[in-house]
């Protein structure tokens, strides 16, 4: 984020556009403007004021009455709590009628029995941002420079009748984390002059030779250091509009020398750091990686361990500053320095960054430099700064610059095609306008009969290829002047892979049958472990786990769907929601070896509770096992899969072991499902019963793809008899329809169970089952002599088989 | 009195006895009465074998014409009768059209996955295909395949869950672009989104550490930006409205060059400018740009011959956009009050 504010721009380009085209202008060259402050607007009627007199209040201890001038008019008798000011102080006066930040109308009063007429006010109440402003006046009313004339409107004083552009720019322009940077980019969209801010400083007494110098270790990761010497420094607070302009771009002034580095630091990009010359031993700078156990204490006040990999500036004694990240407190520059030695550096940006994330220390200059700052602009920066403390009286500079400079920075140049450029936009730019593009921003352009030699400037250090200059020129030929146009060539038929049909399949006929979709996150927290009920053994338990996870909360890779669903239904029932059915589809993830990606399944979960919706002409079905077995039964039917089967499933700690089934296919497990395990209800604070189940998508998607072929309509009609036999409850019922289909013989096509019935007749510990069977075959109409002979088979199997007793 | 005058009395009675039949049973009883085989026309023509051979054809006659009279009345009678005991049934039988019919619990997709359909219904009708890819990912192919090196700046943009040093969960859908073309090298064209979950370290209103990406890829002999202009056009106009219109801003991807941010036209201000919009008359929807020759050397091509775009869109913002949701975490919650309203 670059805070640009409009008036500071106009000292480096005319702009004669209004504020909202040039916004618009920037955003669509690439420089997205994200706001446009007006920090000044709606302040009305607010002027600096001299305090002449300050009175006690008769009635209040709190309160005193001040007599204020505003060089003209009347003195004005003010009432205020404040008690930061004294007489001769210069401080924003809100007469009657003035209009404050956020609204607030000031009118002529009365304090505990003195009359009011006006305000003395604070920055705050002049829409200035607190943490940009000098802590003594943070809170309190704002003191003005006692030399401000009086009588002036407040926002020209104090910089409030500026216009603010908040710049959200990509990680690409670090050239643009500067005024000059931004102001480049105007001139070049408005085709305007830019001009550079002045550097020339007149230096006295002794040259900096002989008084400090600089050695450079490691080279690859400081390519160039420029120190210069200030001497006779008084330290305090900077001008007002210095002031005003390190606020404008959200920096808080401190003092004179720090302010100007930062200054320098906006406006030109170079990062400053001034180190108290007299507390580094002999002058000397030294720039090297820190040794093994070496420490530092920083400007923060806290002890850093340093490490071989962090660059450090240190002088004969040790580390002074941790190279570009952050300075030393025993170097800093306090109220007391006299004398300054200011560094302008150029690091490895890599270097940088991995040092200020390691050491949780990112900074405005950290940030830069990790972005690429330009390698030939260390010594104007350093200029700069010379010059501005001149211009602030604020100290001398001694002649010249120590610049150790081991690795010359080499202009790149880059071939550019002018075809290419075609190529890849699919527009003809004419030639003309990409030389003028290029020029305008700065690159050199020597044409070599059709092809264009490209140098870049050396602020640039984002642009290495020719697709990087065709960039350039595409933003500033503007993308919006490009056609729409269609890919010419091969034409490509777009289809949903089996897989993925299936998916959407399953989903379709999951709504269908009344359940919701929901999504839920695909990490969790370690507990859903334990609130799943999962053994000590199991495998599922063996999760991913994140390095930097949020919170603990979400710290695990899901190994099962089903938590999250439970995790919802409680959600819901907590909001009265207790009737419903909903489903997912996602991974889990089941760590693989050492090294190797997880193995990553998709999963269909499904999982209701109460009962499916009733009316006043229809119960509605409870939610239980049977009702998740049928929808299990009508998703694997409508998926053409057939011969299916269900066992019993008593070793699943999500459910109860005596209401769950593993449905398989031969060999391969399809899943599981039940009823949860009241145990896991209770984990989940869940008020009742919860069917469920868990499909191996994998195996869904496998054994689905079989195709499905057609079987005539039976011709002759068939012979429906019902059987009814008393059994053994604990007798499966799946066993017994598998007998009745065995022993029915080859006509037998249907076996259907339409009633159960305990009680009454029924002996204690058995149960009558109604089974209805039809007969059919393709080639004739069957008799009901062969259709009782049938019966009578059956019948027997089943009594031998089960000692099942028919009931007429 | 003579057999004509009894015929006619009999005619005249019949059809008295007719009018007064309230139901059916009654009307059949006049029938019989008149017409059965005991009936009194039946006895009267019984009596003309008396009748002379010149008076015979004669009163057979009028009795003919008697009959077809009773006949015909007795039709009419009956279905007059059958209209009005229909009419009473189906009045008995009317019933509150106004109670509720018979509860069916219908489900619904979630909204991400309608909106996801949509987009990817929209790409293959284009002769895109659908790629998938691992959720658990390699640093090479979250990042160092698509340009962006360790330490590289623009990592920053996207703050990463990590499982191992060298694993993460993925940041964004851009590696199936680099795993697709990696399989596909040297063919062409590649012709691909990559629908998934991606995972970044943010959790706010308008961030959730978990979220949903469509990837666009498409690679060959000469794709050009103005086709990726295009492409995304068509998608703007039928994911939003034939009045929708699109607007490519310069932006940065480390794995495109040039990179752009799509916007389309607000279509609840209709470019006017309005809360949704914050008042720019714009929403950004994706991001795009033409792919990075590093990264198409990286994943098997060679830059001088192919070139390609890439698009990379985010499935809750569209979502929001489309249903005019405020909070992301709704679509999170999972509350049922919220997926039945989709
Ligand atoms: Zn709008």
């Amino acid at each position: 984020m670059m805070r640009v504010s409009l008036k500071w721009l106009r000292d480096y380009v005319d702009i004669t556009i209004p504020v909202r085209e040039l916004a618009d202008r920037l955003t669509m060259a690439g420089l997205a403007v994200e706001g446009v402050e007006s920090p000044g607007e709606g302040i009305e009627k607010v002027y600096s004021g001299k305090i002449l007199q300050i009175s006690p209040h008769p009635n209040a201890d709190r309160l005193t009455i001040c007599r204020v001038t505003l060089g003209q008019g009347e003195d004005l008798n003010i009432v205020t709590g404040a008690t930061n000011v004294r007489e001769g102080h210069v401080v924003p006066v809100a007469v009657e009628g003035a209009r404050l930040a956020g609204g607030l109308v000031i009118k002529k009063s009365k304090l505990r029995g003195v009359e009011s007429r006006g305000m003395l006010c604070s920055g705050q109440e002049l829409g200035l941002d607190t943490s940009v402003m000098p802590s003594d006046q943070a809170h309190g009313i704002m003191l003005l420079d006692p030399s401000t004339p009086l009588g002036l409107d407040i926002k020209g004083v104090i910089g409030l009748d500026d216009t603010i552009l908040d710049l959200e720019l990509t990680p690409n322009r670090g050239d643009c984390l500067s005024m000059v940077g931004v102001a480049r980019e105007v001139a070049a969209l408005l085709g305007e002059r830019l001009s550079l801010p002045d550097t020339s400083a007149v230096g006295s007494g002794l040259e900096i030779e002989g008084m400090a110098r600089v050695d450079i270790i490691d080279p690859g990761l400081c390519s160039r250091y420029v120190a210069r010497l200030f001497r006779n420094i008084k330290i305090g607070p900077s001008p007002a509009w210095m002031q005003d302009r390190l606020r404008a771009a959200g920096i808080r002034p401190i003092s004179n020398l720090v302010d100007i580095t930062n200054y320098v630091m906006i406006e030109l990009g170079q990062p400053l750091h001034a180190f108290d010359y007299d507390t580094l031993k002999d002058g000397h700078i030294i720039v090297r990686r820190a040794e093994k156990g070496e420490k530092m204490v920083t400007l923060d006040g806290s002890e850093r361990n340093l490490s071989e990999d962090m660059l450090v500036i240190a002088d004969p004694g040790g580390p002074v500053a941790v190279a570009g990240v952050m300075g030393g407190l025993a170097t800093e520059v306090t109220e007391k320095t006299v004398n300054v030695l200011l560094e302008s550096a150029h690091f490895n940006p890599v270097s940088i960054r991995r040092t200020a994330r390691s050491l949780g220390m990112r900074s405005e200059a950290s940030s830069r430099f990790e972005k690429g700052v330009d390698p030939v602009a260390c010594l104007r920066a350093a200029d700069r700064a010379a010059r501005l403390l001149l211009e602030l009286g604020a100290g001398e500079v001694a002649p010249g610059a120590v610049d150790s400079y081991p690795v010359r920075s080499v202009p790149k140049t880059v071939v550019l095609k002018p075809g290419r450029v075609e190529h890849v936009l699919g527009v003809e730019v004419p030639g003309q306008e990409i030389v003028s593009i290029l020029r305008s921003l700065e690159f050199t352009v020597n044409d070599s009969g059709g092809e264009l030699l490209v140098t870049v400037p050396s602020h640039r250090q984002d642009v290495f290829l020719e697709e990087d200059l065709i960039e350039e020129i595409a933003r500033m030929h503007g993308y919006n002047r490009i056609p729409y146009t269609l890919p010419a060539g091969s034409g490509t038929i777009g289809a949903r892979t089996p897989r993925q049909s299936l998916e959407v399949g399953v989903k379709d006929t999951m709504t269908s049958l009344g359940f919701y979709e929901t999504v839920t996150y695909s990490f969790t927290a370690p507990s859903t472990l334990d609130r799943a009920g999962l053994p000590p053994d199991s495998p599922l338990r063996n999760v991913l786990r994140l390095q930097n996870p949020l919170s603990e909360e979400q710290s695990i890779m899901r190994t099962l769907l089903l938590p999250g669903l439970l995790e919802v239904l409680q959600r819901n029932a907590s909001r009265r929601t207790t009737d419903l059915a909903l489903f997912e589809t996602g991974r889990i993830f089941l760590p693989s070896g050492d090294g190797q990606l997880p193995l990553e399944k998709q999963v269909l979960a499904a999982a209701a509770m109460g009962s499916a919706p009733s009316g006043w002409n229809r119960a509605g079905q409870p939610h239980d096992f049977y009702y998740m077995k049928g929808v299990l039964e009508a998703l694997l039917d409508r998926l053409g899969l057939r011969g299916y089967s269900f066992a019993k499933e008593s070793g699943h700690s999500l459910f109860h072991p005596g209401k769950a089934a593993r449905v398989t296919v031969g060999e391969a497990v399809i899943g599981v499902l039940g009823e949860i395990h009241p145990d896991v209800l209770e984990n989940y604070s869940l008020p009742q019963s919860v069917s469920a189940m868990e499909v191996d998508f994998e195996v869904l998607a496998e054994l689905s793809g079989r195709p499905r072929k057609y079987r005539p309509l039976p011709k002759f009609p068939g012979i429906e008899r019902d059987l009814s036999l008393v059994v053994k409850k604990e007798i499966p019922a799946q066993d017994i329809t598998r007998t009745i289909r065995k022993s029915g013989g080859q006509y037998l096509q249907e076996v259907r169970l339409f009633d159960i019935y305990h009680g009454g007749q029924v002996p204690a510990g058995c149960q009558s089952m109604a089974f209805s069977l039809k007969f059919q075959a393709e080639d004739r109409t069957l008799t009901d002599q062969e259709v009782n002979g049938w019966m009578t088979t059956v019948s027997e199997a089943l009594a031998g088989q089960f000692g099942a007793g028919l009931r007429s | 009195m003579g057999l004509e005058e009894k015929l006619q009395q009999i005619q005249a009675r019949a059809l008295e006895d007719m009018s007064s039949a309230g139901s059916l049973e009654d009307l059949n009883e006049v029938r019989i009465r008149y017409l059965g085989k005991k009936g009194e026309l039946t006895g009267v023509l019984r009596g003309m074998a008396a009748l002379s051979s010149e008076e015979r054809p004669r009163i057979g006659q009028i009795a003919n014409r008697v009959r077809e009279e009773i006949e015909a009345r007795l039709e009419g009678r009956l279905s007059q009768l059958k209209d009005s005991l229909r009419e009473k049934r189906l009045s008995a039988e009317t019933i509150d059209i106004t109670l509720p019919g018979t509860v069916f619990g219908t489900g619904n997709l979630h909204p991400l996955t309608t909106v996801t359909r949509q987009i990817e219904d929209i790409f293959l009708g284009l002769g895109f295909s659908i790629a998938e890819g691992p959720e658990v990912e390699m640093d090479y192919y979250n990042f160092e395949a698509l340009n962006l090196p360790k330490e590289h700046p623009a990592r920053d943009m996207q703050d990463t869950f990590f499982i191992t040093p060298e694993t993460l969960l993925r940041t964004q859908t851009s590696p199936v672009q680099v795993r697709t073309m990696e399989k596909t090298a040297p063919s062409l064209p590649v012709k691909i989104i990559a629908p998934g979950r991606v995972y970044r370290r943010d959790d706010d209103a308008t961030h959730s550490p978990m979220f949903h990406q469509i990837e666009g890829l498409m690679v060959d002999k000469r794709i050009t930006f103005a086709d990726l202009r295009g492409v995304l056009q068509v998608f703007a106009e039928k994911m939003f409205g034939p009045e929708t219109k699109s607007r490519f801003r310069p932006s940065y991807f480390p794995f495109t060059e040039p990179s752009a941010e799509v916007d389309i036209s607000c279509g609840m201000c209709g470019g006017e400018g309005c809360r949704v919009c914050s008042h720019t008359g714009w929403l950004e929807i994706l991001g795009c740009g033409m792919v990075h020759p590093r990264v198409l050397e990286m994943s098997g091509y060679n830059s001088s011959d192919v070139t390609g775009f890439a698009f990379g869109m985010g499935v809750e913002r569209i979502t929001m956009l489309k249903y005019n949701l405020d909070d992301m975490r709704l679509l999170f919650d999972n509350d049922v009050r919220f997926l039945a309203q989709f």
